[in-house]
């Protein structure tokens, strides 16, 4: 077979580092509204993190919403929240954390909502899932989640420190704050329940974004060797589209596998596919946009060579 | 570079043979699995509860309450203590972690000092045994003021002991059941996790899980009325009781009067049973030799006089000593239901809890939703693949089929490892081995970009290959470390599911850079020696 798929053609030159402000004020004004949207529209979150009780039942024919939730609103138990999952015969029950409850009474919401409803709806409804997080594991859940997305951006910042150079080091960590902060402002702008899984999402998705990142900025630092007098900017766009091929395929693959998880895995596993979904697209476009052109801003080279760069640059020598 | 050595290609097809080999029994039921002769791998993956079915329960143990009951344990001490050294004092009480007590007079400051200081003496053997010193340091404070402090050391003692004995309960109560193959794990300071795999309804769980049962004998207090006990007159040595109101009716008594000292506790039980007698169900139980004497003597002396059988702080029933009970057993009455009986006994057999325990987190999987869950993993598993089979055979040809080759490998080679690390696969876990499908080939990828740059700059196909996998191997060995970090703080942090993502993620990245390296630079080295094109068709 003689035919090859290149979506990306050798020898590229696309001067990505051109329109690094650009790429800054776009990113810079999508930061600012996802911190805004989650500030004041907050997220979505699911029991892991909001505590409270959740069942998903399962009917012979498609279910009377209806009817659940007048039989449950009679029960007292605050916000209930009834809602197709999945197919029509499936259904999420959300009750809300039970603030001034005891603990017996906390403990009794999953028998109440199985005897209410097996008695009042239908006698064969299938119980299929019930989770009860208590307040002070949801709260702690919270503080590690986010312990977590620190401690690996952390870890991360050391490892590229000792790899590459501190400047490297900040870059790479810029594009992952940037990261972050998107997928959360995803999550606040579409409502999808933010929960544990997302944050294991969130944790793959800096994992990706710097794998993407890390083979460009090999290839940076294998050109600074090769090329002493090329000046920066060039350098970085010789660089990206050097591995621009790799880093498509990559991103592509990878999406084709979670588009099937997306589409195939069933629905508790959904909004963790679409946030890593978002996280690959988020991620490859930062690795490209952010964390390159952004080595421009710190010297990486040595104020002579730069000096002796910017001379030969005029001259108009290249690659 | 390119040729290998006989026994690195033996290594390397071991390896590969290895992990199939340790694979293979999921393909199989676990009966057939487990008829494998022994020379062959038989463990199987274990599936997580959201996969399989089942409850898990994260129970807090209140320590408060503990530490709370050792305090009034202290301050009933010093009570007595006082009193026998007739000591006069005027405030007495439990302040954050002390008991504080306020004596009357300045010349008997020392003689209570003293008093206090034997009794602590005495407590930090009988009542907590494992400690190395008290349980309290005694301060003289300001203002005739006596201070008993309850160390950090022994909170801290107490602290274990009490989740030990805890977990312990548990586990005997769990396994009163009859459930299969619980998991009962400290986790934390006062917590404990329990996993009963195959139990689709948790509230019966809950339910036995819930009570203390705490049972103890008192003597009834006859010498208080009704009112007295309404208006707080009671003597120091006894206490007020709510009647249980499961056993006992409008037109029983409420409250009772009782001693506070107990006769004999629920430690001292060997054995309970329920029975049905006279036409209602009661709760057998017998005595061990101490507890039998202990019974005997004191329903000797007390012929004719009401006792209290009381179950957590509640009066079950208050039956009259008709005669001496000698023979180490008796019964508890109260009208209960087969189910109460039932649960009681279990209770009793299985021994008190040494403080409450708080369902904090609970997880109940059906088994249909886990089979569900299953099937779309495993779809969404090979369509994943197929796309990205497809699309590597695509762009890169034959070599693409090498990459599909070693994806496959790789594939066997998770399933292989997670059994044989006994690790547990969950519903997030499937995702991640979903996604590592999606990022293997990202090893090959890199290669063979780098082999078509080397071919473009004039190299003959065999250094183009060469100079490709020695190059690409620096930025592989980056990239797949970072993933690893973030792998690796996601088992640190996680919990439950997160940590299955994480372990199968991590298994995912050390097998797919042995696949995509090592293997297919044996494939394609081997087929660029023995071929020796004159072009690479990339």
């Amino acid at each position: 077979m003689k035919f090859r798929l290149k979506l990306i053609p050798a020898g590229t030159r696309i001067g990505f580092v051109r329109v690094r402000f650009f790429a800054f004020v776009i990113s810079g004004c999508m930061a600012l509204a996802s911190l805004g949207l989650f500030l004041v529209h907050g997220l979505n979150y699911g029991i892991d993190f909001s505590g409270g009780t959740l069942l998903e039942i399962g009917t012979d024919g498609p279910a009377d919403i209806g009817k659940m939730r007048s039989e449950l609103n009679s029960l007292g138990l605050g916000d209930v929240s009834i809602q197709e999952f999945g197919s029509p015969n499936d259904v999420l029950i959300r009750i809300e954390r039970q603030d001034n409850a005891t603990d017996e009474q906390d403990r009794q919401v999953v028998a109440m909502v199985r005897e209410a409803l097996t008695k009042n709806v239908d006698p064969n409804i299938e119980f299929r899932r019930a989770e009860f997080v208590g307040p002070q594991v949801s709260d702690e859940l919270k503080r590690q989640g986010f312990m977590a997305v620190s401690f690996a951006i952390l870890a991360v910042l050391i490892y590229i420190w000792f790899r590459f150079e501190w400047q490297f080091g900040v870059g790479a960590v810029s594009a992952l704050v940037h990261d972050v902060i998107m997928t959360i402002g995803f999550f606040s702008a579409t409502g999808l329940e933010f929960n544990l899984p997302v944050i294991a999402a969130i944790l793959t998705i800096v994992g990706y974004s710097l794998n993407d990142t890390v083979v460009v900025y090999d290839r940076i630092r294998e050109n600074l060797r090769r090329y002493k007098r090329m000046p920066m900017r060039e350098l970085l766009d010789v660089s990206i589209n050097e591995t621009l091929s790799r880093t498509v395929v990559t991103a592509l693959t990878t999406l084709l596998a979670l588009i099937a998880l997306a589409v195939l895995g069933g629905p508790v596993i959904r909004d963790f596919s679409l946030a890593m979904l978002f996280g690959v697209i988020v991620g490859t476009y930062s690795s490209i946009f952010i964390a390159s052109p952004i080595l421009l801003l710190f010297k990486v080279r040595n104020g002579k060579e730069a000096v002796e760069a910017g001379k030969e640059s005029k001259s108009g020598a290249g690659a | 570079m390119l040729y290998f050595s006989p026994w690195k290609v033996a290594l390397t097809i071991g390896a590969c043979v290895f992990g199939i080999l340790l694979a293979i029994p999921n393909l199989v039921s676990k009966e057939t699995a487990a008829e494998f002769p022994p020379f062959l791998p038989s463990k199987q993956v274990t599936l997580g509860l959201d996969l399989q079915g089942g409850a898990h329960l994260l129970l807090q143990v209140d320590m408060e309450a503990v530490i709370k009951e050792r305090l009034q344990q202290e301050l009933d001490s010093v009570r007595t203590a006082l009193r026998d050294a007739r000591v006069l004092y005027t405030s007495l009480s439990v302040e954050g972690n002390a008991v504080t007590v306020k004596i009357r007079q300045d010349a008997d400051v020392d003689k209570a000092m003293q008093a206090i200081r034997e009794i602590e003496g005495g407590s930090a053997i009988t009542i907590l045994g494992t400690s190395s010193g008290p349980d309290f340091s005694i301060e003289r404070r300001d203002g005739n003021v006596i201070a008993l402090v309850l160390t950090e050391a022994a909170i801290e003692a107490r602290r274990n002991a009490v989740l030990d004995q805890s977990i312990e309960i548990v586990r005997r109560r769990v396994d009163e059941l009859g459930t299969r193959e619980p998991t009962i794990q400290r986790q934390g300071e006062d917590r404990i996790l329990l996993e009963v795999p195959g139990v689709q309804d948790a509230e019966g769980l809950k339910k036995i899980l819930g009570t203390t049962a705490k049972l103890t004998f008192h003597l009834v207090d006859t010498t208080a009325t009704a009112q007295d006990a309404a208006e707080g007159r009671i003597s120091p040595s006894s206490m007020v009781l709510p009647a249980d109101p499961e056993t006992h009716g409008p037109n029983d008594p409420q409250q009772y009067v009782v001693r506070r000292t107990a006769l004999v506790t629920g430690d001292m039980l060997t054995d309970a049973q329920p029975q049905f007698r006279n036409g209602q169900w009661a709760v057998s139980f017998s005595f061990n030799n101490a507890g039998a004497r202990r019974f005997a003597d004191i329903t000797q002396e007390n012929v004719g006089r009401p006792f209290a059988i009381v179950l957590d702080n509640k009066v079950v029933s208050a039956p009259v000593i008709r005669s001496p009970i000698l023979g180490g057993s008796g019964e508890i009455t109260g009208g209960f239901s087969t189910e109460e009986a039932n649960q009681l006994a279990i209770l009793l057999r299985a021994g008190a809890l040494p403080a409450p325990l708080d369902i904090v987190q609970e997880r109940t999987v059906g088994p249909g939703l886990g089979q569900d869950s299953i099937e779309a993993g495993i779809k969404a598993s090979i369509v994943g693949m197929i796309a990205v089979v497809l699309y590597m055979w695509l762009a890169y040809g034959a070599f693409g089929l090498v990459a599909n080759f070693a994806l496959l490998i790789n594939c066997v080679m998770i399933l292989g490892g997670l059994s044989l690390f006994g690790s547990t696969l969950t519903l997030p876990g499937i995702a991640g081995i979903v996604l590592t499908i999606g990022m293997a080939v990202d090893a090959n990828v890199l290669i063979y970009e780098r082999i078509r740059e080397e071919l473009r700059n004039g190299k003959t196909p065999l250094s183009a290959i060469e100079g490709g996998y020695r190059h690409a191997m620096s930025t592989i060995v980056d990239a797949n470390i970072t993933t690893f970090i973030a792998a690796f703080i996601m088992f640190w942090f996680g919990s439950g599911p997160v940590r299955g993502f994480a372990v199968t993620l991590s298994i995912g990245i050390a097998t797919s850079v042995f696949t995509a390296v090592v293997l297919t630079r044996m494939l394609i080295g081997t087929w660029v020696r023995r071929r020796r094109p004159k072009t690479l068709y990339l």
